[in-house]
């Protein structure tokens, strides 16, 4: 093995331009070193400028973002910082490159050849014949089967793993000494995630590949990676080998992050967060909210929401009016009982069906077959549940998209309240509105504004607020927190935890998640393909389950307690 | 304070946007102040004398000090004429892009958030309407409106059949436009929000949609603005618009139409370019807000 490092950052620095004439250091005298055959993770919260690294060594930094010092050099080779290019080094050829959507980062209108072979007609000067054999060892090497006939595939024919494949495959063409991962497994699953991390780990080995994996995900660093830099807003904070940065941190920073990452294995009363304290305001709101709960406190012990027989198909149309296409059952034959005051979890992978359930339960998709009780109240479709509507509301995934840009938050949150009558005058509904935003640990102050005025977190709070706003009895969650950074998750994650038991909510908490639903769930079940494989108390369920499937999942999940996993796994392969 | 934040909302603007702001306001100011700037008033009969028609401009040989444009074949001021014709196609102009995009918002919002047969029932009406060229539909209306109503030469009336048969044909963009953008937001989380709370249908159109739709409406708008004043201008010309004793910038053009092999090319010019450069103006800040609206070209500054 040659000792000149695949990849050799100093003193890097990138700024942004801000209007004043000041200007934003993204990236902060940042180094780093990457041996060949080593994976280095960079991880850090969004903002922490960990991207902005990976953009400026293949020269993608947008304007009017600038490289203002430090030097990056390629294999012993300098790169322009300015231009991305330097004494031959080449971007493609020199520099691989995989970007976190797989659905996206392929044309869709060009075959996996040409978009395979066209890199290296390119870069290599091959023939089309040459190529063509080229690629073909290349979709082996990735673990494509049939790699002469999905050649001929064009990207939508393929799942989400594959293209990923395809798309390392594409970034390997060429033989590069450096590849860069930026977030490669964030929008998959964990049985694919955990296959492309096997992959990557394994070409790194054998080509002796220097890999820059830029994540967010704890858990992904800990198994795969040797080493890490630890990003804070534009600063490297703590460097080293994986097992002892995770194990014995310095830094307070990643000390907390550490700490917000929410484990699999035993579960903790609340996450640990760094400066959290509940004002005297703030707990008297949560009080007042807790003791007002809506209208008919039910005094039955039964469920709170039975669900029998559910089964929803999604039915595309025909070619002619009024046929019917294909039918695609997303949600078979599901039946459950939700019991008051629980939170129940309900996890699976994509397409498994979650979200359609949450949805029929929200009453925002109606059900093929099959019936919903609440308190016993047997409901009826989408229309007329007012009173159902009411005591049942819901969080989304994306707190960008689930508030109204152009309404005040003020005026978000009093809708509802004078919609259900709930205060006698607009400006009562404006003083219980205050009192929502004290309670979810905002500021009365923050009704003026829009929601364009708040990060992801404060506005996830928002959405907390105007469910609590119609005064619920059951709250459903769906991925509250899986677009949120994980210090922001676990403060978010406290909250839902700590409104629903004094508020005496029940919870529904849809997620991909298992360590979430692990740290907030008293039952789970697990959902495949449209089915409830398995619902269990949440201990029994992680400890003992029963189910192959679940096991799979539980096992698969990216862990920081199992430094290196992946590692050991390839070095025994290779 | 006031006027740093004009400054701000100002800052950025292109020298184009800024011209046409300033050109149709200048002309806006115009047409609402006819009656108090211009020199004579054209729909006054005895104010005019035939004995002066035909004059030219005043700086042309054989112009007349009081007639700065010249006069037209009864004798009337020609800038007076242009200003009050100004006046009527502005307003034309203004009520079909305002009854155009109250159908085609109210339409478009309902297929695009009921969706199903009653899409398919407004946006086919739609297809039907749009079959039809613009100028053939406003005749027909027009035409049909003349026939059928007796009064219809009432300048009121007139103006009032020219805005239905304008925004006949121009409400199924609006309803094209909003509907597509209706469907996207329809299906982001806050809708989904809604309605889990429980709001009613209306009440999610109007009161959480509508805001979120309304941008690319004000840019069609301003387009369809300098359409609708050609439109009435076509119409007139064609003889099915305002009458001619009451001047639109359209009539106008049509009476000098008839003088300009004869030499007398000023009657059609001045209406002609007062109408080149309204549009063009409208087009430019249409262009402009366009680009400011949009929500990717925004999302990149």
């Amino acid at each position: 093995m040659s000792t000149i490092p695949a990849l050799s950052i100093r003193d890097l620095c990138v700024e942004y331009p801000r209007g004043d004439g000041t200007s934003l250091l993204a990236v902060d005298n940042v180094s780093l070193s990457i041996a060949p055959g080593e994976i280095h993770a960079v991880v850090g919260e969004s903002g922490a400028g960990k991207t902005t690294i990976a953009n400026a060594l293949i020269g993608l930094i947008e304007k009017p973002g600038r490289v203002s010092g430090g030097e990056i050099l390629i294999s012993g080779r300098r790169l322009d910082v300015t231009t991305g290019r330097g004494d031959g080094i080449v971007l493609g050829r020199d520099i691989g490159v995989i970007f976190q959507d797989p659905m996206t980062s392929l044309n869709p209108v060009f075959t996996i050849e040409a978009q395979l072979t066209e890199t290296m007609r390119h870069h290599l000067g091959l023939d089309a014949m040459e190529a063509r054999r080229r690629a073909i060892a290349l979709l082996n090497d990735v673990g494509i089967p049939e790699p002469e006939r999905r050649l001929s595939n064009y990207p939508h024919q393929l799942s989400g793993g594959q293209r990923q494949r395809v798309v390392i495959a594409c970034a390997l063409s060429c033989g590069p000494k450096l590849l860069i991962a930026d977030e490669p497994t964030t929008s998959l699953d964990v049985s694919v995630q955990a296959q492309i991390l096997d992959l990557i780990r394994n070409l790194t080995i054998k080509r002796g590949l220097g890999v820059m994996l830029v994540t967010h995900n704890m858990g992904v660093v800990a198994e795969s990676a040797d080493s890490v830099t630890v990003m804070q807003r534009g600063k490297a904070v703590e460097q080293g080998p994986v097992a002892k940065v995770l194990n014995a941190p310095d830094h307070a920073y990643t000390r907390g992050l550490m700490a917000a990452v929410p484990r699999l294995g035993t579960r903790l009363p609340r996450f640990a967060v760094l400066d959290e304290e509940l004002g005297a305001e703030a707990a008297e709101a949560r009080r007042i909210i807790a003791e007002r709960k809506s209208g008919s406190t039910q005094k039955n012990q039964g469920p709170l929401l039975e669900i029998q027989g559910l089964k929803v198909d999604y039915v595309t149309r025909g070619w002619l009016p009024g046929t019917k296409g294909r039918a695609f059952r997303a949600v078979d034959d599901v039946t459950f009982d939700v019991r008051p005051g629980e939170i129940l979890g309900i996890v699976g992978e994509s397409g498994s069906g979650k979200t359609t359930l949450a949805n029929v339960i929200a009453g925002l998709v109606k059900p093929t077959a099959g019936t919903l009780r609440f308190e016993g109240q047997l409901v009826q479709g989408t229309g007329s549940r007012r009173s159902t509507s009411q005591a049942l509301q819901m969080i989304f995934q994306d707190p960008y998209a689930s508030l109204n840009p152009r309404m005040r938050v003020g005026s978000i949150l009093a809708e509802p309240i004078l919609f259900y009558k709930l205060a006698a005058s607009s400006a009562e509904a404006r003083a219980d509105a205050a009192l929502l935003l004290r309670a979810v640990g905002l500021e009365p102050e923050h009704a003026d504004r829009f929601p364009f005025a708040f990060s992801g977190g404060q506005r996830q709070r928002i959405s907390i607020s105007r469910a609590l706003a119609a005064r619920p009895r059951l709250l459903i969650c769906d991925e509250p927190t899986s677009s949120l950074d994980v210090s922001v998750q676990a403060r978010i994650l406290n909250l839902i935890k700590d409104l629903g038991a004094s508020a005496g909510l029940t919870v529904i908490l849809i997620s991909h998640d298992l360590a979430v639903i692990r740290q907030m769930c008293d039952r789970v079940a697990v959902m495949k393909q449209g089915r409830m494989v398995e619902l269990a108390d949440a201990e029994t369920l992680f400890s003992a389950p029963t189910h192959p499937y679940t096991k799979e999942l539980i096992d698969l999940v990216p862990r920081i307690d199992r430094i290196g996993a992946r590692i050991a796994s390839a070095g025994e392969q290779a | 304070m006031i006027t740093g934040r004009r400054a701000a909302v100002f800052s950025g603007w292109p020298v184009s946007a800024m011209a046409g702001l300033g050109i149709v306001v200048a002309l806006v100011l115009a047409a609402l102040l006819a009656p108090l700037i211009s020199p004579g008033n054209p729909l006054d009969l005895a104010s005019f004398n035939l004995a002066d028609s035909e004059i030219p401009p005043r700086w042309v040989q054989g112009g007349d000090p009081r007639f700065l444009l010249g006069t037209d074949n009864q004798g009337r001021d020609m800038l007076s004429a242009i200003l009050y014709g100004l006046r009527v196609s502005l307003l034309i102009g203004l009520g079909a892009v305002l009854a155009a995009a109250t159908i085609g918002i109210c339409l478009g919002l309902a297929a695009g958030y009921i969706g199903g047969r009653v899409d398919a029932a407004i946006m086919r009406f739609g297809d039907v309407i749009l079959s039809f060229p613009t100028i053939l539909l406003a005749l027909l209306v027009a035409g049909l409106a003349r026939a059928l109503i007796p009064d219809s030469a009432d300048p009121r009336l007139a103006t009032l059949i020219l805005i239905a048969a304008i925004a006949v044909h121009d409400w199924v963009q609006y309803a094209r436009t909003v509907r597509a953008a209706t469907m996207v937001e329809s299906a982001r989380d806050y809708v989904k929000a809604a309605r889990v709370i429980g709001f009613s249908q209306p009440r999610i159109m109007f009161r959480h949609i509508l805001p979120n739709v309304m941008s690319p409406v004000l840019v069609i708008a301003t387009i369809h603005l300098a359409g609708a004043v050609l439109t009435e201008a076509t119409l007139s010309f064609l003889g099915v618009g305002m009458p001619p004793t009451y001047p639109s910038l359209g009539t106008l053009i049509r009476i000098g139409n008839e003088f300009v092999f004869s030499g007398v090319w000023w009657i059609a010019l001045f209406p002609a370019l007062t109408l080149v450069i309204l549009v063009l103006a409208v087009n430019l800040l249409g262009d402009f807000l366009r680009d400011r609206f949009n929500p990717k070209l925004r999302a990149r500054q």
